[in-house]
């Protein structure tokens, strides 16, 4: 491809495989989608360095949604659930250092938001937020409730799946992500426009975590599992080497 | 495309409307971690002109996005990002060089307090205009949208920048142009549709 531009740093994102813009059955994307195509040009400097997040900021429950907004002595009700996983890149390499940052409803479904309307109650132990930093083999942990399905103006009879909003900083600006999680055999998850919004089966298995009995904590939590993949940084050895062929 | 990456990018997915609570849950009114990350972009006295940054993003019916969460990301009054990555020479440590602030739930409009950046070099040699990075997300928005912010008081560095001097239709460079108020206010409105619709990259 002839350009007079250098090779970014970072792949291109593939926009064959994140979800398009304009997805009409979930209404909202209507007019906030840009109906003019994206302009491609390679990252530098300002998309491939990233703000400093250090350990210190984070406090001993910041990742622990059952007790970070509790009470003393009390604690979140729902079903008890770790979701862990690794954050890696494009090339396969953890990513250490990444700020990870989430949010849910409660085991009823509600959210504590001063624009939630939902019938089901909050619970005062249980603010829905929570925030970690990657360690070195880019894994991560927080302890929460299983959040509940919830009902959204979408349709007539729309249902979110339970699902974790989770929020994303590796080591550049490029690679800023915000996405979902999913829990293995919610039958919501094929029904929501949301979720529709992917364009394949893989990207929807992505995003589905597996219960993972090797984490459980007997007596306690049941674990899920879940991977978060960052744009990855191109490999100039081979691409020089591949160009050279 | 030769694309070496071994796995894939975790699909991106909307923000939701409850954005707030993961990100900026003091805004939301969750008393938590002593502050939101991003509210403070200035640690101290810093080096540059203070600047105000203030936008409201639209859409296609010219309505006011009051549930959107913008990040800008920029260099120093030297050039220089605060950032483990930088290797060039050591930032203003009290500047962070990244900000986070959720559209005014009530009016839609977004305000940064920063610094105007200092010039970054392009990888090809050619010197970049002042400018800052955004990145957009919202409810409807199914991956997170990425621009610049340039300044309309810098014509002669916007005049060979590369990225502006890229941009085939020249009649929408102007949507990526912050304009000055005075008192080092500017203004960046972003249009998701319409006829002033904002340049958004795939960076
Ligand atoms: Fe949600």
């Amino acid at each position: 491809m002839a350009s007079d531009l250098p090779e970014g740093g970072y792949l291109p994102r593939d926009r064959a495989w994140q979800p398009d813009a304009l997805t009409p059955p979930y209404k909202t994307s209507v007019a906030r989608s840009p109906q003019a195509p994206l302009i491609s040009f390679p990252t530098s400097l300002g998309e491939e360095t990233s703000p400093v997040f250090p350990d210190s900021i984070m406090g001993p429950l910041d990742n622990d949604l059952i007790l970070n907004f509790a009470q003393p002595g009390e604690s979140a009700i729902g079903p008890r659930i770790i979701v862990h996983g690794r954050v890696l890149d494009e090339t396969g390499r953890p990513v250490p250092n990444a700020l990870v940052e989430c949010w849910q409803a409660n085991a009823g479904g509600r959210y504590r938001h001063k624009n939630e309307g939902y019938i089901a109650p909050l619970d005062p132990n249980f603010g829905g937020c929570g925030r970690t930093i990657t360690a070195e083999d880019g894994s991560y942990e927080f302890r929460t409730v299983m959040p509940g399905p919830y009902p959204w103006p979408n349709g007539p009879n729309t249902w979110r799946p339970a699902h974790i909003h989770f929020s994303l900083f590796g080591h550049g600006f490029a690679q800023r992500l915000i996405t979902q999680m999913y829990f293995e055999g919610d039958p919501l998850i094929p029904l929501c426009a949301i979720v529709g919004a992917l364009k394949s089966q893989a990207a929807v298995d992505a995003l589905t975590a597996p219960l993972d009995m090797d984490r459980t904590v007997p007596m306690d939590a049941r674990a899920y599992r879940f991977d978060m993949v960052l744009r990855g940084r191109r490999q100039t050895y081979f691409e020089n080497r591949s160009e050279g062929l | 495309m030769n694309r070496s990456g071994t796995l894939k990018e975790s699909p991106s997915q909307t923000a939701g409307p409850y954005v707030h609570i993961g990100c900026t849950p003091n805004l939301a009114g969750l008393a938590m971690y002593g502050g939101d990350l991003g509210a403070v972009m200035k640690t101290g006295p810093v080096q540059g002109q203070e600047i105000t940054l203030k936008g409201t993003v639209y859409d296609g019916d010219a309505a006011a996005l009051k549930d959107a969460m913008v990040e800008i990301w920029q260099a120093d009054a030297a050039g220089l990002f605060n950032s483990a990555n930088e290797t060039r020479g050591k930032a203003d440590p009290n500047f962070t060089g990244w900000g986070r602030s959720a559209a005014d739930m009530q009016t839609g409009e977004f305000v940064f307090d920063t610094i105007k950046p200092g010039c970054v070099p392009f990888p090809d040699g050619r010197l970049q205009a002042p400018h800052i990075s955004v990145w957009i997300v919202a409810r409807g928005i199914n991956v997170g949208l990425q621009t610049r912010l340039y300044f309309d008081d810098e014509a002669d560095a916007n005049a060979t920048d590369p990225l502006l001097t890229h941009i085939a239709d020249e009649y929408r460079v102007p949507t990526l142009l912050a304009k000055s108020e005075g008192g080092g206010v500017y203004r960046f409105d972003i249009h998701l549709q319409g006829p002033q619709e904002t340049i958004f990259l795939d960076i």
